[in-house]
Protein backbone atom coordinates (compact mmCIF):
# COMPACT_ATOMS: atom_id res chain seq x y z
CA UNK A 1 0.00 0.00 0.00
CA UNK A 2 1.42 3.87 -0.97
CA UNK A 3 -0.28 6.55 1.22
CA UNK A 4 -0.38 10.20 -0.52
CA UNK A 5 -2.41 13.18 -0.01
CA UNK A 6 -5.07 14.61 -2.83
CA UNK A 7 -6.20 18.47 -2.46
CA UNK A 8 -9.42 18.90 -4.24
CA UNK A 9 -10.58 21.89 -5.90
CA UNK A 10 -11.48 23.81 -2.50
CA UNK A 11 -8.11 23.34 -0.88
CA UNK A 12 -9.57 20.82 1.13
CA UNK A 13 -6.57 18.03 2.07
CA UNK A 14 -7.00 13.84 2.62
CA UNK A 15 -4.86 11.00 2.82
CA UNK A 16 -5.83 8.46 0.37
CA UNK A 17 -4.22 4.96 0.76
CA UNK A 18 -4.32 2.79 -2.36
CA UNK A 19 -2.93 -0.92 -3.19
CA UNK A 20 0.60 -0.67 -5.34
CA UNK A 21 0.27 -4.02 -6.81
CA UNK A 22 -2.67 -4.19 -9.28
CA UNK A 23 -2.24 -1.93 -11.83
CA UNK A 24 -4.41 0.68 -10.92
CA UNK A 25 -3.30 4.18 -12.08
CA UNK A 26 -4.15 7.22 -9.58
CA UNK A 27 -7.12 8.78 -12.38
CA UNK A 28 -8.90 4.82 -11.29
CA UNK A 29 -8.23 5.70 -7.41
CA UNK A 30 -9.43 9.48 -7.79
CA UNK A 31 -12.78 8.27 -8.78
CA UNK A 32 -12.77 5.52 -6.48
CA UNK A 33 -12.46 7.59 -3.77
CA UNK A 34 -15.48 9.94 -5.01
CA UNK A 35 -13.41 12.48 -6.74
CA UNK A 36 -14.98 14.74 -8.91
CA UNK A 37 -12.93 13.08 -12.56
CA UNK A 38 -14.55 12.61 -15.22
CA UNK A 39 -11.64 10.87 -17.24
CA UNK A 40 -14.32 11.25 -20.37
CA UNK A 41 -11.84 8.70 -22.22
CA UNK A 42 -11.60 6.86 -19.10
CA UNK A 43 -7.74 6.50 -19.15
CA UNK A 44 -6.15 6.68 -22.95
CA UNK A 45 -4.68 9.82 -22.32
CA UNK A 46 -7.19 11.33 -24.87
CA UNK A 47 -8.97 13.97 -23.03
CA UNK A 48 -7.52 15.35 -20.44
CA UNK A 49 -10.16 15.81 -18.08
CA UNK A 50 -8.01 13.85 -15.53
CA UNK A 51 -5.45 17.03 -14.83
CA UNK A 52 -3.70 17.32 -11.79
CA UNK A 53 -0.76 19.12 -10.45
CA UNK A 54 2.11 17.59 -8.09
CA UNK A 55 2.53 19.90 -5.37
CA UNK A 56 4.79 17.26 -3.49
CA UNK A 57 7.17 14.20 -4.82
CA UNK A 58 7.49 15.48 -8.53
CA UNK A 59 10.95 14.35 -8.33
CA UNK A 60 10.43 11.06 -8.04
CA UNK A 61 7.20 10.75 -10.08
CA UNK A 62 8.83 11.95 -13.45
CA UNK A 63 7.67 14.46 -15.88
CA UNK A 64 4.31 14.06 -18.31
CA UNK A 65 5.26 11.82 -21.30
CA UNK A 66 4.23 12.95 -24.63
CA UNK A 67 0.86 12.09 -24.78
CA UNK A 68 0.02 13.23 -22.03
CA UNK A 69 1.72 16.60 -22.73
CA UNK A 70 -0.20 16.71 -26.61
CA UNK A 71 -3.42 16.74 -24.35
CA UNK A 72 -2.02 19.61 -21.42
CA UNK A 73 -0.84 21.50 -24.55
CA UNK A 74 -4.64 22.23 -25.39
CA UNK A 75 -5.93 23.54 -22.39
CA UNK A 76 -6.43 27.04 -21.45
CA UNK A 77 -3.87 26.45 -18.25
CA UNK A 78 -1.48 24.12 -17.30
CA UNK A 79 1.56 23.80 -14.89
CA UNK A 80 5.44 22.79 -15.20
CA UNK A 81 4.66 19.87 -12.65
CA UNK A 82 0.76 18.84 -14.17
CA UNK A 83 -0.04 15.67 -14.83
CA UNK A 84 -2.62 13.20 -16.78
CA UNK A 85 -3.74 11.32 -13.92
CA UNK A 86 -4.60 8.37 -16.31
CA UNK A 87 -1.02 7.74 -16.78
CA UNK A 88 0.12 7.98 -13.47
CA UNK A 89 0.30 4.34 -11.79
CA UNK A 90 -0.12 4.28 -7.97
CA UNK A 91 3.34 2.33 -7.19
CA UNK A 92 5.95 3.38 -4.59
CA UNK A 93 6.98 5.88 -6.09
CA UNK A 94 3.79 7.93 -5.02
CA UNK A 95 4.65 7.57 -1.34
CA UNK A 96 4.32 11.16 0.41
CA UNK A 97 3.29 12.83 -2.99
CA UNK A 98 0.62 16.16 -2.88
CA UNK A 99 -1.90 15.84 -5.55
CA UNK A 100 -3.90 18.57 -6.23
CA UNK A 101 -7.25 18.30 -8.88
CA UNK A 102 -7.28 20.44 -11.66
CA UNK A 103 -9.28 18.88 -14.09
CA UNK A 104 -12.94 20.23 -14.98
CA UNK A 105 -15.10 20.39 -11.47
CA UNK A 106 -18.47 18.42 -12.63
CA UNK B 1 -41.10 22.67 -36.27
CA UNK B 2 -39.29 19.03 -37.64
CA UNK B 3 -42.19 16.55 -36.70
CA UNK B 4 -40.86 12.91 -35.66
CA UNK B 5 -42.02 9.77 -33.53
CA UNK B 6 -38.91 9.89 -31.51
CA UNK B 7 -36.69 12.35 -30.93
CA UNK B 8 -33.30 10.89 -30.08
CA UNK B 9 -30.81 13.62 -28.08
CA UNK B 10 -27.08 12.19 -28.70
CA UNK B 11 -25.99 11.13 -32.10
CA UNK B 12 -23.01 8.70 -30.31
CA UNK B 13 -23.39 5.19 -31.09
CA UNK B 14 -26.35 3.97 -28.67
CA UNK B 15 -28.49 7.09 -29.71
CA UNK B 16 -27.54 5.80 -33.47
CA UNK B 17 -28.09 2.15 -32.94
CA UNK B 18 -31.61 3.14 -31.41
CA UNK B 19 -32.38 4.60 -34.87
CA UNK B 20 -32.54 0.63 -35.87
CA UNK B 21 -34.25 -0.64 -32.92
CA UNK B 22 -36.87 1.84 -33.66
CA UNK B 23 -36.86 1.27 -37.49
CA UNK B 24 -37.92 -2.03 -36.44
CA UNK B 25 -40.72 -1.35 -35.16
CA UNK B 26 -41.95 1.15 -37.54
CA UNK B 27 -40.97 4.55 -35.40
CA UNK B 28 -38.97 7.61 -36.99
CA UNK B 29 -36.36 9.29 -35.41
CA UNK B 30 -34.65 12.39 -35.84
CA UNK B 31 -31.49 13.19 -33.67
CA UNK B 32 -29.60 16.33 -32.21
CA UNK B 33 -26.35 16.49 -31.01
CA UNK B 34 -24.09 19.69 -29.90
CA UNK B 35 -21.31 17.98 -31.82
CA UNK B 36 -20.88 19.03 -35.33
CA UNK B 37 -20.54 15.15 -36.14
CA UNK B 38 -22.26 11.88 -35.70
CA UNK B 39 -20.13 9.48 -33.74
CA UNK B 40 -20.63 11.16 -30.13
CA UNK B 41 -17.06 10.72 -28.14
CA UNK B 42 -16.08 7.89 -30.56
CA UNK B 43 -15.74 10.39 -33.65
CA UNK B 44 -14.60 13.39 -31.11
CA UNK B 45 -12.21 12.28 -29.06
CA UNK B 46 -10.79 8.64 -30.12
CA UNK B 47 -11.67 8.18 -33.46
CA UNK B 48 -8.55 5.99 -34.21
CA UNK B 49 -8.56 4.08 -31.17
CA UNK B 50 -9.57 0.09 -31.39
CA UNK B 51 -12.18 -0.97 -30.01
CA UNK B 52 -12.53 -4.60 -28.47
CA UNK B 53 -15.95 -5.08 -26.71
CA UNK B 54 -17.99 -4.98 -29.57
CA UNK B 55 -19.82 -8.49 -29.98
CA UNK B 56 -19.11 -10.27 -33.42
CA UNK B 57 -15.86 -7.52 -33.92
CA UNK B 58 -12.91 -9.00 -32.46
CA UNK B 59 -11.56 -5.36 -33.17
CA UNK B 60 -12.74 -2.58 -34.48
CA UNK B 61 -11.79 1.26 -34.94
CA UNK B 62 -13.94 3.86 -32.96
CA UNK B 63 -14.41 6.04 -36.52
CA UNK B 64 -15.34 2.77 -38.53
CA UNK B 65 -17.81 1.72 -36.21
CA UNK B 66 -20.03 4.98 -35.91
CA UNK B 67 -19.59 4.44 -39.80
CA UNK B 68 -20.86 1.03 -39.79
CA UNK B 69 -23.62 2.24 -37.68
CA UNK B 70 -24.36 5.39 -40.05
CA UNK B 71 -24.70 2.01 -42.60
CA UNK B 72 -27.04 0.05 -40.54
CA UNK B 73 -29.89 2.84 -40.15
CA UNK B 74 -29.82 4.15 -43.25
CA UNK B 75 -32.66 2.17 -44.17
CA UNK B 76 -34.50 4.40 -41.80
CA UNK B 77 -34.00 7.76 -43.14
CA UNK B 78 -32.99 9.07 -39.54
CA UNK B 79 -32.93 13.46 -40.09
CA UNK B 80 -30.23 15.44 -38.09
CA UNK B 81 -29.81 18.37 -36.22
CA UNK B 82 -26.04 18.49 -35.29
CA UNK B 83 -24.27 21.94 -33.45
CA UNK B 84 -27.21 22.81 -31.58
CA UNK B 85 -27.98 22.31 -28.25
CA UNK B 86 -31.38 21.26 -26.95
CA UNK B 87 -32.11 23.10 -24.19
CA UNK B 88 -35.77 23.23 -23.43
CA UNK B 89 -38.33 20.24 -23.31
CA UNK B 90 -42.02 21.38 -23.47
CA UNK B 91 -44.89 18.82 -22.40
CA UNK B 92 -47.93 19.07 -24.89
CA UNK B 93 -51.62 18.39 -23.81
CA UNK B 94 -51.58 15.23 -25.57
CA UNK B 95 -48.60 14.22 -23.51
CA UNK B 96 -45.92 14.48 -26.92
CA UNK B 97 -43.20 16.91 -26.65
CA UNK B 98 -42.10 20.00 -28.14
CA UNK B 99 -38.03 19.92 -27.95
CA UNK B 100 -36.29 23.07 -28.60
CA UNK B 101 -32.38 24.12 -29.13
CA UNK B 102 -30.48 26.68 -28.69
CA UNK B 103 -30.62 27.82 -32.34
CA UNK B 104 -34.45 27.43 -32.13
CA UNK B 105 -35.07 24.65 -33.80
CA UNK B 106 -38.26 22.94 -32.89
CA UNK B 107 -39.06 19.08 -32.89
CA UNK B 108 -42.15 17.93 -32.06
CA UNK B 109 -42.00 14.32 -30.65
CA UNK B 110 -44.41 11.54 -28.90
CA UNK B 111 -41.08 10.26 -27.29
CA UNK B 112 -37.66 11.59 -26.10
CA UNK B 113 -34.75 9.32 -25.80
CA UNK B 114 -31.99 11.39 -23.85
CA UNK B 115 -28.54 9.23 -25.20
CA UNK B 116 -26.35 11.95 -24.11
CA UNK B 117 -22.86 9.76 -22.82
CA UNK B 118 -21.33 12.04 -20.84
CA UNK B 119 -23.11 14.88 -21.27
CA UNK B 120 -22.82 18.30 -23.68
CA UNK B 121 -19.41 18.77 -24.89
CA UNK B 122 -18.99 22.58 -24.45
CA UNK B 123 -15.86 24.46 -24.95
CA UNK B 124 -13.18 25.08 -22.60
CA UNK B 125 -13.06 28.55 -21.75
CA UNK B 126 -9.48 30.77 -20.59
CA UNK B 127 -9.80 31.97 -17.87
CA UNK B 128 -9.88 35.94 -18.98
CA UNK B 129 -11.83 38.90 -17.12
CA UNK B 130 -15.25 39.81 -19.10
CA UNK B 131 -15.00 36.74 -21.70
CA UNK B 132 -17.98 36.23 -21.27
CA UNK B 133 -19.67 39.45 -21.27
CA UNK B 134 -17.99 39.11 -25.42
CA UNK B 135 -19.80 35.64 -26.32
CA UNK B 136 -21.45 36.15 -29.32
CA UNK B 137 -20.15 40.04 -29.51
CA UNK B 138 -15.90 39.15 -30.82
CA UNK B 139 -15.69 35.87 -28.97
CA UNK B 140 -17.02 32.54 -30.16
CA UNK B 141 -15.49 28.85 -29.52
CA UNK B 142 -16.72 27.37 -32.98
CA UNK B 143 -16.19 28.36 -36.48
CA UNK B 144 -19.69 27.49 -37.51
CA UNK B 145 -19.17 29.45 -40.90
CA UNK B 146 -16.20 30.72 -41.86
CA UNK B 147 -17.48 33.65 -44.15
CA UNK B 148 -18.47 35.08 -41.36
CA UNK B 149 -14.65 36.10 -40.51
CA UNK B 150 -14.15 37.42 -44.22
CA UNK B 151 -12.23 40.79 -44.22
CA UNK B 152 -12.28 40.69 -41.09
CA UNK B 153 -9.62 40.78 -38.22
CA UNK B 154 -9.33 37.64 -36.41
CA UNK B 155 -6.74 36.62 -33.34
CA UNK B 156 -7.16 32.83 -32.76
CA UNK B 157 -5.40 31.48 -28.98
CA UNK B 158 -4.34 28.13 -28.56
CA UNK B 159 -1.63 25.49 -29.66
CA UNK B 160 -3.96 22.32 -30.88
CA UNK B 161 -4.70 20.78 -34.11
CA UNK B 162 -7.75 22.65 -34.43
CA UNK B 163 -6.22 25.87 -33.43
CA UNK B 164 -3.50 25.15 -36.80
CA UNK B 165 -6.03 24.04 -38.80
CA UNK B 166 -8.44 27.33 -38.68
CA UNK B 167 -5.34 29.64 -38.92
CA UNK B 168 -4.42 28.30 -42.21
CA UNK B 169 -8.13 28.23 -43.27
CA UNK B 170 -9.02 31.97 -42.35
CA UNK B 171 -5.76 33.16 -43.43
CA UNK B 172 -7.63 32.84 -47.37
CA UNK B 173 -10.47 34.31 -46.20
CA UNK B 174 -10.00 37.36 -43.24
CA UNK B 175 -8.31 40.65 -43.44
CA UNK B 176 -6.12 39.78 -40.68
CA UNK B 177 -5.35 36.72 -38.77
CA UNK B 178 -2.93 36.37 -35.27
CA UNK B 179 -2.37 33.10 -33.51
CA UNK B 180 -1.36 32.99 -30.42
CA UNK B 181 0.46 30.37 -28.46
CA UNK B 182 1.33 30.22 -25.05
CA UNK B 183 4.80 28.00 -25.83
CA UNK B 184 7.49 28.55 -28.38
CA UNK B 185 6.54 25.07 -30.61
CA UNK B 186 3.27 23.32 -31.62
CA UNK B 187 2.84 19.55 -30.50
CA UNK B 188 -0.12 19.56 -33.41
CA UNK B 189 -0.11 18.05 -36.50
CA UNK B 190 3.98 18.87 -37.70
CA UNK B 191 2.31 19.61 -41.29
CA UNK B 192 0.01 21.98 -39.87
CA UNK B 193 2.37 23.83 -37.46
CA UNK B 194 5.14 23.87 -40.71
CA UNK B 195 2.57 25.71 -42.71
CA UNK B 196 1.76 28.34 -39.69
CA UNK B 197 5.16 28.78 -39.57
CA UNK B 198 4.97 29.44 -43.25
CA UNK B 199 2.23 31.78 -43.40
CA UNK B 200 4.35 33.98 -40.38
CA UNK B 201 7.67 34.53 -42.52
CA UNK B 202 5.35 35.24 -45.75
CA UNK B 203 3.64 37.66 -43.74
CA UNK B 204 0.41 36.24 -44.31
CA UNK B 205 -0.45 36.27 -40.62
CA UNK B 206 0.91 37.23 -37.43
CA UNK B 207 2.38 34.14 -34.95
CA UNK B 208 2.68 35.13 -31.63
CA UNK B 209 4.45 32.91 -29.51
CA UNK B 210 5.14 32.71 -25.35
CA UNK B 211 2.17 35.20 -24.82
CA UNK B 212 -1.02 34.37 -22.95
CA UNK B 213 -4.35 35.84 -23.53
CA UNK B 214 -4.78 38.92 -20.75
CA UNK B 215 -7.51 41.00 -21.33
CA UNK B 216 -10.83 42.33 -23.63
CA UNK B 217 -11.34 45.02 -24.84
CA UNK B 218 -14.65 47.18 -26.48
CA UNK B 219 -17.32 48.97 -26.27
CA UNK B 220 -20.35 46.26 -26.46
CA UNK B 221 -18.62 44.45 -29.61
CA UNK B 222 -14.83 43.34 -28.79
CA UNK B 223 -12.27 45.44 -30.44
CA UNK B 224 -8.82 44.15 -28.89
CA UNK B 225 -7.14 41.63 -27.22
CA UNK B 226 -4.51 42.13 -25.17
CA UNK B 227 -1.86 39.90 -24.67
CA UNK B 228 1.43 39.21 -21.98
CA UNK B 229 4.63 37.90 -23.35
CA UNK B 230 6.93 35.70 -21.40
CA UNK B 231 9.13 39.17 -20.65
CA UNK B 232 5.41 40.20 -19.37
CA UNK B 233 5.47 43.01 -22.00
CA UNK B 234 1.84 43.71 -22.49
CA UNK B 235 0.75 43.99 -26.81
CA UNK B 236 -2.01 45.08 -27.96
CA UNK B 237 -4.01 43.76 -30.88
CA UNK B 238 -6.89 45.60 -32.56
CA UNK B 239 -9.39 42.90 -33.51
CA UNK B 240 -12.99 42.31 -34.64
CA UNK B 241 -13.15 38.21 -33.55
CA UNK B 242 -11.19 35.99 -30.94
CA UNK B 243 -11.17 32.58 -31.19
CA UNK B 244 -10.10 30.54 -28.20
CA UNK B 245 -9.63 26.85 -29.11
CA UNK B 246 -8.93 25.27 -26.20
CA UNK B 247 -10.29 21.58 -26.87
CA UNK B 248 -13.57 20.67 -25.56
CA UNK B 249 -15.11 19.06 -22.09
CA UNK B 250 -18.62 17.62 -21.48
CA UNK B 251 -21.05 19.23 -19.46
CA UNK B 252 -24.57 17.68 -18.13
CA UNK B 253 -25.82 20.84 -19.04
CA UNK B 254 -29.87 21.95 -19.60
CA UNK B 255 -30.32 18.26 -19.00
CA UNK B 256 -30.14 18.72 -15.12
CA UNK B 257 -33.21 21.07 -15.55
CA UNK B 258 -35.99 18.43 -17.08
CA UNK B 259 -36.75 17.39 -13.47
CA UNK B 260 -35.43 13.96 -13.96
CA UNK B 261 -33.90 12.40 -11.15
CA UNK B 262 -30.08 12.87 -11.58
CA UNK B 263 -27.05 10.98 -9.62
CA UNK B 264 -23.86 11.98 -9.92
CA UNK B 265 -24.44 13.47 -13.19
CA UNK B 266 -26.53 10.48 -14.46
CA UNK B 267 -30.18 10.07 -14.85
CA UNK B 268 -31.87 7.33 -12.94
CA UNK B 269 -34.20 4.78 -14.77
CA UNK B 270 -36.40 2.34 -14.33
CA UNK B 271 -34.05 -1.16 -15.65
CA UNK B 272 -37.43 -2.70 -17.12
CA UNK B 273 -37.60 -0.23 -19.68
CA UNK B 274 -35.16 2.58 -19.26
CA UNK B 275 -37.41 4.84 -18.48
CA UNK B 276 -37.00 8.22 -16.46
CA UNK B 277 -39.52 9.66 -13.85
CA UNK B 278 -41.28 11.51 -16.82
CA UNK B 279 -44.06 9.58 -18.72
CA UNK B 280 -42.46 9.55 -22.69
CA UNK B 281 -38.93 10.27 -21.54
CA UNK B 282 -36.40 7.67 -21.92
CA UNK B 283 -32.35 7.34 -20.70
CA UNK B 284 -29.96 4.99 -22.15
CA UNK B 285 -26.27 4.66 -22.56
CA UNK B 286 -23.87 6.16 -20.44
CA UNK B 287 -25.86 9.22 -19.47
CA UNK B 288 -28.85 6.87 -17.35
CA UNK B 289 -27.76 4.91 -14.08
CA UNK B 290 -29.25 1.67 -12.28
CA UNK B 291 -28.12 -0.85 -9.95
CA UNK B 292 -25.46 -2.79 -12.04
CA UNK B 293 -24.74 -0.34 -14.64
CA UNK B 294 -21.78 -0.96 -16.44
CA UNK B 295 -20.69 2.05 -19.32
CA UNK B 296 -20.60 -0.25 -22.21
CA UNK B 297 -21.61 0.47 -25.75
CA UNK B 298 -23.01 -3.12 -25.80
CA UNK B 299 -25.23 -2.30 -22.61
CA UNK B 300 -26.53 0.87 -24.27
CA UNK B 301 -27.40 -1.30 -27.55
CA UNK B 302 -29.22 -3.30 -25.45
CA UNK B 303 -30.76 -0.81 -23.52
CA UNK B 304 -31.71 0.88 -26.81
CA UNK B 305 -33.61 -2.42 -27.86
CA UNK B 306 -35.73 -2.71 -24.88
CA UNK B 307 -36.70 1.00 -24.56
CA UNK B 308 -38.03 1.04 -28.02
CA UNK B 309 -40.35 -1.37 -27.84
CA UNK B 310 -41.56 0.56 -24.47
CA UNK B 311 -42.20 3.67 -26.71
CA UNK B 312 -44.13 1.63 -29.44
CA UNK B 313 -47.19 2.06 -27.43
CA UNK B 314 -47.12 6.30 -26.95
CA UNK B 315 -46.35 6.08 -31.21
CA UNK B 316 -48.68 3.54 -31.73
CA UNK B 317 -51.49 3.22 -29.00
CA UNK B 318 -53.99 1.51 -30.95
CA UNK B 319 -51.60 -1.32 -32.33
CA UNK B 320 -50.48 -4.24 -30.76
CA UNK B 321 -46.59 -4.77 -30.43
CA UNK B 322 -45.71 -7.96 -31.99
CA UNK B 323 -42.10 -9.28 -31.82
CA UNK B 324 -40.28 -10.32 -34.83
CA UNK B 325 -36.30 -11.00 -35.69
CA UNK B 326 -34.84 -9.58 -38.66
CA UNK B 327 -33.72 -13.52 -39.70
CA UNK B 328 -37.43 -13.91 -40.42
CA UNK B 329 -38.84 -10.16 -41.56
CA UNK B 330 -35.53 -8.71 -43.04
CA UNK B 331 -35.08 -5.12 -42.42
CA UNK B 332 -38.11 -3.16 -44.45
CA UNK B 333 -36.82 0.26 -44.29
CA UNK B 334 -39.42 3.55 -45.12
Amino acid sequence: MVKFIVEDHDGNRQEIEAPDDMGLSLMEVLKASEYPVLATCGGMALCATCHVEVIEGEDELGEATDPELDQLENLPEYFPTSRLACQVRISPLLEGAVIRLRGEDN
Amino acid sequence: MITTDICIIGAGPVGLFAVFEAGLLKMRCHLIDYLPQVGGQLSEIYPQKPIYDIPGYPEVKAQELVDNLMDQIKPFKPTFTLGERVDHLAKQSDGSFIVTTNDKTQVHAQVIVIAGGLGVFEPRKPAIEKLEHFEGKGVTYMVKNPEAFRDKKVVLAGGGDSALDWTIYLSKVAQKVTLVHRNETFRGAPDSAAKVFDLANNGKIDLILSANLKELGGNGHLNSVKLENKSKEEITIDTDYLIPLFGLSPKLGPIADWGLNIDKNAIEVDTRDYSTGVERIYAIGDINTYPGKLKLILCGFHEAAIMMHSAFKYVYPDQKLSFKYTTVNGVNSF
